[in-house]
């Protein structure tokens, strides 16, 4: 059974489809990198991945246990946030909202669960900090934590090293990988860096508005496909 | 300042006007961190707008002012936000566009019937008196649901306000909360505007959080202190507007203008 599979679906606005032909599976304990170029229809699938709009056509299936609001995500960072004044447990606790139900306020479980969320990923000492004082790498942290409570199995991450410089990228890539290989979190992550996505991920996901190819890593490597990207890549 | 305050106490219709004001006042404080944060603050502004005209028509009609400004109000709210989301016509040109059409609708109602009086006078600036009894009784109804409802959705306002597609994502309806927000906003700016005057009423909105937002870093603290402050300036602007024979409305922007520029000082020296 997979977390997440696509049969030949297709995404788009207004009739008019962004990202067709879509077939792949998110098992238990993958890492999928969704590459292409801008405007090849990663962020549209995306959407349609977290429930936002729905498939045109085909259809995405959720299954083992994986409902609709468990999907832990880490959006690219709004201009809102930059001066928004929360702490850093605010911030991550909401992430437990959809646990929340009928209650009003968050409980104890809530509150130990994102301490525990925060130890994990490092910035449990920064816990009554204020959001905006932190560096760009500490905020993907404190976002990453907040998707974390969201979710048990699966993330996605929408290009989560934009705006870091080299030597927190390498940081966050290796974050990304302990909680896909020691805690089992299945990892989707959207991506133009074709490098990383083929050193980090077991799987990899191409799209040019429709799917150009879905497979392993190794695989990939060796397709057609993938040679002629990564040649491109490394010419650039 | 407790002996001028005990002695405005004694007449019947200021005590009426000071306790509806801080209900008033706690309300649009409230609201105001959420709004200011999501860069609506103009909507605050559009609306009021929207219940002057609506009140020029209600008075031109003979109708009880409330009961028809409360529901007009309400849906020009939900219009604002339905076309900030539509990307055709950006949210500030929108809201532009609707707060000088109703403000020259009301105008245009004013002028075919009465004439620019003391009550249109009283509109724009406001005016302790325009209080009734049946007002404050409606008035204390609505501002206790506001805070009631505040209360209850405050986490999810707080999930909406820092990040919209995260909260969608993880299954809330943002939609829904985004309507209730506009719709706590519009009955807000209602009842506060005839207290503090079409054209002033949409600072109480704004001040209280902005000013607690160059001092404080927390939402739960910026939400506290904003209160508090709001609460604190609407009696220091009274108290003083009833001394010295200012205009309440008024009274209670400057004092509001003053905590500003004080915390954005000690915001300074802080950083």
């Amino acid at each position: 059974m997979a977390f997440i599979e696509c049969k030949n679906a297709a995404f788009g606005y207004e009739g008019k489809a962004v990202a067709e032909q879509l077939n792949f599976k998110v098992e238990e304990g993958n890492y999928l990198c969704v590459v292409g170029e801008n405007g090849s229809g990663k962020s549209t699938l995306m959407k349609g991945i977290l429930g936002l709009i729905s498939p045109m056509e085909g259809e995405l299936i959720l299954s083992d246990g994986l409902k609709k609001n468990e999907i832990g995500y880490l959006p690219q960072q709004t201009d809102i946030q930059k001066n928004f004044p929360a702490s850093v447990y605010e911030v991550v606790v909401s992430g437990r909202l959809n646990r929340l139900g009928n209650r009003i306020f968050f409980g104890r479980k809530d509150r130990q669960e994102a301490y525990e969320k925060m130890k994990i990923m490092g910035i449990y000492e920064l816990r009554n900090r204020s959001y905006q004082e932190l560096s760009g790498g500490q905020r993907q942290r404190v976002l990453l934590a907040r998707a974390l409570c969201a979710t048990q199995k699966v993330l996605l991450l929408d290009e989560p090293v934009t705006g870091l410089d080299p030597a927190t990228t390498k940081e966050m890539y290796r974050c990304i990988r302990d909680l896909n290989r020691k805690h089992g979190i299945a990892v989707i992550m959207i991506s133009h860096d074709i490098g990383t996505a083929v050193r980090e991920a077991t799987h990899i996901l191409q799209l040019a508005e429709r799917q150009i190819f879905f497979g392993t890593t190794q695989g990939y490597k060796r397709s057609k496909v993938g040679r002629a990207w990564m040649e491109e890549d490394r010419n650039d | 300042m407790i002996s001028v305050l005990r002695e405005m106490l004694q007449y019947d219709f200021l005590t009426r006007a000071l306790f509806v004001g801080f209900l008033v006042s706690l309300c649009a404080a409230l609201l105001g961190v959420s709004l200011v944060l999501k860069r609506y603050s103009m909507i605050g502004d559009g609306l009021s707008h929207v219940g002057f005209g609506t009140l020029a028509i209600a008075t031109a009609l003979g109708v009880a002012p409330l009961k028809l400004t409360i529901p007009v109000v309400v849906a020009a709210a939900f219009l604002l936000l339905q076309l900030s989301e539509n990307a055709k016509i950006k949210g500030d040109s929108a809201i532009a566009l609707i707060s000088s059409g109703a403000l020259a609708i009301g105008v245009m109602a004013i002028s075919i019937t009465t004439g620019m009086n003391m009550e249109v006078y009283n509109y724009m600036f406001g005016s302790i008196l325009s209080v009734s009894k049946e007002d404050a009784r409606l008035s204390i109804i609505l501002c206790i649901a506001v805070l009631v409802l505040f209360i209850i959705f405050y986490n999810r306002i707080f999930a909406i306000t820092f990040d919209e597609t995260f909260a969608k994502a993880t299954g809330t309806k943002v939609k829904s909360y985004n309507m209730i927000i506009a719709f706590l906003t519009a009955i807000t700016i209602v009842l506060g505007m005839r207290m503090m005057g079409a054209m002033l009423i949409s600072s109480l909105i704004i001040f209280p959080a902005l000013t607690s937002m160059q001092v404080f870093k927390k939402f739960l603290s910026v939400v506290i202190s904003s209160a508090v402050l709001s609460v604190g300036c609407f009696f220091a602007g009274m108290i003083f507007s009833y001394v010295y024979g200012t205009p309440s409305g008024a009274s209670v922007v400057c004092a509001n203008l003053i905590m500003f520029l004080l915390f954005t000082l000690i915001g300074k020296i802080k950083s």
